[in-house]
């Protein structure tokens, strides 16, 4: 009875601060479609430049093989490959390819030859892509060089697992899924409690035979649905406009999302005892969900490339284990039993955090 | 119950209760005793200590040293059991604007553990009493500051307190709402209700049975206001407050 009267009136608070609301439904949406969309991380269509020296059909029909790749795009056509560096500096195109003058005549008497291949190397992975798909072409070129009734040599097919076409979708939806979560449960949590100490009703509360933790769970659960819709928002319009894969179970993924849910909670919950005042909160909860869930929890930033002691702290970030769950479930059909330990982490890490933050009430009182 | 009370008309009593703060002591060695249907006056100014003096009394804080007990229960270790023994009021009027003015005595009355069928009960009554019937599909925010301190009283008396403690209750309001004000808190006390306020209105401590003048964390002087005035020789609270006051600085 006790703890109903708080969750409806949570309840009544969120569906009347229309701020709140819009935050909740739209932020997720716009995240997705921003992520979705604007970062494209696969390369296609990379625009590139050409200097052919050569001019014969043999160089021009090794230009075309690159210009025929759906990888690259032919839009500039220089005479000298000192003429590159302008176009880099102009960012018109991110690599140039240099056929030396005696490209046709070489191939004719089939002596060994090579071409030169500029990148642009401002952006290293990009860079890295580049430089595979055009070895990738040129190796394809070399096969049919070689004289009829030779075996063809043994060709290399990559195939990815787990995310064949190598698609930004399953990337980045599985990432935005931690990343909203986390700061939506976190941000509103904290941001509520500590409105409830500005204006004097938590005290009011505090004076009621309520439990505190009556107060904690009535006021946190209404949050708890809301990150859950946002959740499956997330990931719903992964699956049906970003073509995110689905392979595993939906019921591990929505008992680990809880789990993790309840890690958030926790963490709003701490930091609503450590603010004393509404833009306090949203600034702390804001640095500790929103950026170490985006750079440190290997959504964007692979962990094992970071320094050791990025390294320690990501794995004090709930978004770390999580984002381990969902992308296993998501792309790899990953069951409990390959995820319990990250599980259990979770719930560890929300248990200290709530632990923490129960202590912080009790002294404030005492 | 199982507390060992001398007078059983004493409600609220503290023997040496101090709070300090650090060093800071923010209340030291309070000594009150305070009777059923009596109506108490906490006097001071502010930063004397009577907030502090009277969130330890509600359980919002821990003693540092002392004992004391209200509606019979220890306040270190019967705090929880004191809870649904008293109503409280601060300055702040905690309501939520963002409520209509029944769904805030909704909440107060579910957090007290009232059922549906009282809760029903106990909102036409308060907003019958309070005279507040007519706005009670209103949102808080809109009422005017003297409603909400009359709603907010209302909030604290819907689970039927023994005691009622009343922080600076009338801050901020118009005279003529602090006088309806008072005659509600009259006739609580007449009901048998024991009505503990902290105030620096003078003219409000007049209406109180017994006062107690704070400062600089002591109490310098209580007893019956009439007693006092006579004691001392002075006309009003007024005259009493700054003549104890003035002794209290140079000695």
């Amino acid at each position: 009875m006790r703890l109903r009267a708080i969750i409806l009136k949570e309840f009544l608070h969120i569906f009347r601060d229309s701020r709140t609301l819009f935050l909740v439904l739209l932020m997720p949406v716009f995240m997705i479609f921003l992520y979705g969309w604007a970062v494209n991380l696969d390369a296609k269509n990379i625009q590139i430049a050409v200097a052919d020296l050569d001019q014969s059909p043999a160089s021009r029909y090794f230009i075309d093989k690159f210009a025929q790749s759906k990888y690259f795009q032919v839009t500039q056509y220089v005479t000298q490959p000192d003429e590159f560096e302008d176009l880099f500096r102009r960012y018109e195109v991110r690599a140039g390819i240099t056929v030396p003058a005696d490209f046709g005549k070489s191939i004719g008497n089939e002596f060994a030859t090579s071409v030169q291949l500029i990148v642009d190397g401002y952006d290293g992975n990009t860079a890295q892509t580049v430089l595979n798909y055009a070895r990738a072409i040129v190796a394809q070129y070399n096969t049919e060089l070689l004289p009829q009734g030779f075996e063809a040599p043994i060709e290399v097919i990559p195939r990815f697992l787990y995310n064949p076409s190598l698609e930004s979708g399953n990337f980045i939806v599985p990432g935005l899924a931690a990343v909203i979560l986390m700061m939506i449960s976190a941000l509103l949590t904290s941001v509520s409690i500590v409105r409830e100490k500005e204006t004097g009703t938590l005290e009011q509360i505090l004076v009621t035979p309520v439990h505190v933790i009556e107060t904690i769970v009535g006021k946190v659960i209404p949050y708890v649905f809301l990150a859950f819709m946002d959740g499956m928002l997330t990931i719903g319009i992964g699956v049906l406009v970003f073509d995110v894969q689905f392979e595993g179970a939906a019921w591990v993924l929505l008992t680990n999302t809880l789990v993790y849910l309840y890690s958030a909670l926790a963490l709003g919950l701490l930091i609503s005892t450590l603010a004393s005042t509404q833009q306090a909160a949203m600034a702390t909860a804001l640095m500790l969900t929103l950026l170490p869930s985006i750079m440190l929890s290997g959504f964007m930033f692979p962990i094992a490339g970071m320094p050791l002691i990025l390294q320690v702290i990501t794995r004090l970030i709930p978004a770390t284990y999580f984002l381990e769950i969902i992308r296993g479930v998501l792309l790899k059909g990953t069951g409990y039993a390959e995820l319990y330990h990250n599980t259990l982490i979770l719930f560890g890490i929300g248990t200290l955090f709530l632990l923490l933050a129960i202590r912080k009430f009790k002294v404030r009182l005492g | 119950m199982n507390a060992v009370i001398e007078d059983s008309n004493i409600v609220v009593e503290t023997h040496d209760l101090t709070r300090k703060f650090g060093k800071f002591v923010a209340v030291d060695k309070l000594n009150i005793a305070v009777k059923r249907g009596e109506i108490f006056g906490f006097l001071g100014a502010n930063g004397a200590g009577k907030t502090t003096a009277i969130r330890m009394l509600c359980g919002l804080l821990e003693p540092t040293s002392g004992t004391g007990t209200v509606a019979g229960f220890d306040i270190v270790k019967q705090a929880e059991r004191i809870k649904s023994r008293i109503g409280y009021m601060s300055q702040k009027f905690s309501l939520y604007n963002d409520l209509k003015v029944e769904e805030n005595l909704e909440f107060y009355g579910g957090v007290y553990g009232l059922d549906s069928r009282a809760l029903k009960q106990h909102i036409h009554e308060t907003l019958e009493r309070m005279n507040l019937q007519h706005v009670r599909t209103k949102m808080t925010a809109e009422l005017p500051l003297g409603w909400k301190q009359k709603l907010a009283l209302g909030a604290a008396l819907m689970h039927n307190p023994d005691i009622i403690f009343l922080d600076e209750a009338t801050g901020g309001v118009d005279p003529v709402a602090r006088r309806d004000f008072w005659d509600m808190i009259h006739d609580l006390a007449a009901h048998g209700k024991t009505i503990f306020v902290t105030t620096h209105y003078m003219d409000e401590a007049e209406y109180c049975h017994k006062i107690s003048i704070m400062h600089q964390s002591r109490v310098l002087i209580q007893g019956k206001v009439g007693d006092l005035k006579v004691q001392t020789g002075m006309k009003t609270v007024e005259e009493l407050f700054k003549h104890v006051v003035t002794q209290g600085d140079s000695a």
